[in-house]
């Protein structure tokens, strides 16, 4: 079991042709991923690593039955893509595309939920159960597969968390990537409770950062609802007031979002959290100890 | 990206949404001749820097006559600014906007935010103008108004209603005043990707005008590609040196005050880096994020960027490889210290993909600064460690 995706799922690439789209869905073609084709205007009805290139994503739905997107198409086309997506049936959206305008994504958003389509992203490293499907560009060795489920707005402190949970000898079920803009799919509230209900995941990890306060409403939500042992790291807590920390949606704007408030949160809602991301495996290992 | 008063005023100006009349100046010469185009007999002299405190700060002041235009520009101009967001180091005044003086009523303030979770903009207001609203927020929060306004409908009659309703405005000209100005600031912020506007204060003159007496404007960089006008507005001696030019070379770097410089791939873990060097005692003097495609020239470029800081006292270098194989960022961290006289220890930390061989390269090189480390909290230690001269 996994949460989202699966050996079994189906997967079109949007951007299949371009340098990003090509490189990454080569790589998850060799992990395994079921990818059954991509879209990219007027290439329609070429071949493309061996796989069918389709004009729009209706013809590529209609053909293939894909389910998922995975969508590397550049920032000024993202918000187009995913409604694109939306429009044709496609149940989710992995966004991995960076430097999305914040307005498109707003109006990309309010389609995909019209339209009951799932998003993940943007600017974010995709999501992967391990040892059966990886849709994003995250190294795929370093997810062993295993019981604890992981949910991070920061692509390397996915791979760093992850890295340490399979060195103590734990894996990972499924890993997402939700990405740090101002604007995301799926949170840790909608993802939560599929972690919740997957009788494969024992334990979950979150990492969180400075900005909004997506964690603020996860502990909350953990408070209420979760039963399994969550972990939680929030990165920035050095980071000053004001300042945009590489992420668009990293910063503190007005003395709200701070690392410490959503540490608090998350404490009082019986999470353990750590100072260190470098104690995040050494924590899974004492929650699942107990 | 951010602009100044006078230039959020000009855009303000496009869309109909009233404010006093004013001209920018970069002398006291053009100071005074603007003041006498304006006309009328009382002008203020405004301090354009990219800060808000600037009244407090000294650098608003009011002028009843042409030769107190001259004085005060004078004054104003070239001199550094101190305010409670310019830090201690203070900004250069380097152009003044000269502005007719406004009969002041009352004070609001108007607003348009990103509301990250309703996930729409939300227009705010108050009757607390002249405030930091951020005060506000925290002593009075039943004193703002907030109305969300869903991008797919736009400012309808009902948003406008509930602002004025909400500030208390009974006379039904100036209610219909405020909500045409409110409406026409969300049209402001909605075509020119905006991502904040804060009109602090909105002034109700008495003849039942409303105004915006301040303007202030930040924009998404992710759509500045889309607004060639606003581009144009850049003032880049606003904005951080460093910043900038790291900027240029795809690195993202913010400068702090501590003695270990970072160099780390991806937001989240250079954030988490600078967290861990702080926890085992360090100070982190940076954050520096490289990027997915770190090379030995975008290395050498952090470097070199880091090393401009003489507070550093090491480096940690910590990178977990995914995509990019460790062994050919361990060859560009050689490189690099080939190109950049890198001074103070050096310690990296490479982990992921091909690990094992890039240490290997690193431990054959045997460069006397570059100290291996095993992991994040053996990388951070040995920073910290180094940074104390505990070799």
């Amino acid at each position: 079991m996994s949460i989202l995706v699966n050996k079994d799922t189906k997967v079109i690439v949007q951007g299949f042709t371009g340098s990003e789209g090509t490189f990454h869905a080569e790589q998850c073609l060799a992990y395994g991923t079921k990818i059954v084709g991509g879209v990219t205007p007027n290439k329609g009805g070429e071949t493309h690593l061996g796989k069918p290139v389709f004009n729009t994503v209706k013809d590529a739905v209609a053909a293939t039955g894909a389910t998922v997107s995975m969508v590397f198409v550049p920032p000024a086309f993202v918000a187009d893509a995913v409604m694109e997506a939306a429009d044709a049936g496609i149940e989710l959206a992995v966004i991995i595309t960076e430097g999305a305008p914040v307005r498109d994504m707003q109006m990309a958003k309010a389609y995909a939920t019209k339209k009951n389509m799932k998003t993940i992203g943007p600017n974010c490293p995709g999501i992967i159960t391990a040892e059966e499907c990886k849709i994003g560009i995250m190294p795929g060795n370093i997810f062993k597969k295993g019981n604890v489920g992981l949910i991070s707005k920061s692509g390397t402190l996915t791979y760093e968390g992850a890295n340490q949970v399979c060195k103590e000898g734990f894996g990972i079920s499924t890993a997402v990537g939700i990405g740090g803009d101002p604007i995301i799919g799926l949170s840790y509230k909608q993802l939560l409770p599929l972690f919740e209900a997957d009788p494969e995941t024992e334990a979950i990890v979150m990492i969180g950062e400075i900005g909004g306060d997506l964690e603020i409403q996860a502990a909350a939500f953990i408070k209420e609802n979760i039963t399994k042992p969550v972990v939680a790291f929030i990165a920035g807590q050095t980071a000053p007031k004001g300042k945009r920390m590489g992420h668009a949606g990293a910063i503190v704007s007005g003395g709200a979002g701070t690392a410490k408030e959503k540490m608090d949160a998350l404490e009082a809602a019986g999470v353990k959290v750590v100072v260190s991301p470098a104690d995040i495996g050494k924590a899974v290992k004492e929650v699942l100890s107990k | 990206m951010n602009i100044h008063e006078y230039q959020a005023k000009q855009i303000f100006a496009k869309y109909g949404v009233p404010t006093p009349r004013g001209i920018i100046a970069n002398t006291p010469e053009e100071a005074v001749a603007n003041a006498k185009e304006l006309g009328g007999n009382i002008w203020v002299v405004k301090a354009q820097i990219h800060a808000g405190g600037r009244g407090l700060g000294g650098g608003v002041k009011l002028a009843r006559s042409l030769d107190e235009v001259a004085s005060l520009a004078d004054e104003i101009l070239g001199m550094t600014l101190v305010t409670h967001q310019t830090g201690p180091e203070g900004k250069l005044v380097q152009k003044v906007y000269i502005e007719e003086g406004a009969d002041i009523k009352d004070e609001l303030y108007l607003g348009v935010v990103l509301d990250r979770a309703k996930e729409m903009p939300v227009i705010m207001a108050s009757t607390e103008g002249g405030m930091a609203i951020e005060d506000v927020a925290h002593d009075t929060p039943e004193k703002i108004i907030k109305v969300a306004v869903d991008p797919a409908i736009g400012f309808q009659g009902f948003h406008g209603r509930e602002l004025v309703f909400g500030l208390g405005i009974t006379d039904k000209g100036e209610q219909a005043k405020l909500i045409s100005f409110a409406s026409k600031l969300f049209k402001v912020y909605m075509e020119n990707d905006a991502e904040m506007i804060e009109i602090n204060p909105l002034i109700k003159t008495g003849s039942g005008d409303f105004l915006a007496l301040d303007g202030k404007m930040g924009f998404d960089d992710s759509a500045l590609y889309r607004h060639a006008d606003i581009e144009a507005m850049r003032d880049i001696s606003e904005e951080d040196a460093d910043e900038r030019e790291a900027g240029e070379y795809g690195l993202s770097y913010v400068s702090l005050d501590g003695e270990i410089g970072c160099m780390v791939n991806g937001a989240g873990l250079a954030m988490g880096t600078m967290d861990t060097i702080n926890y085992m005692g360090g100070t982190p003097a940076n954050f520096l994020d490289v990027g997915g495609k770190a090379n030995a020239q975008t290395v050498a470029k952090g470097f070199e960027i880091i090393l401009k800081n003489p507070n550093v006292k090491a480096i940690f270098v910590n990178i977990f490889g995914g995509i990019v194989r460790c062994d050919r960022i361990a060859n560009g961290i050689l490189e690099a210290t080939k190109m950049v006289d890198v001074h103070v220890p050096v310690i990296v930390r490479l982990d992921g993909t091909n690990a094992a061989e890039a240490a290997e390269i690193l431990r054959n090189a045997n460069i006397a600064n570059v100290i291996a480390a095993t992991d994040l909290a053996d990388g951070a230690a040995k920073a910290v460690k180094a940074a104390k001269g505990e070799n």
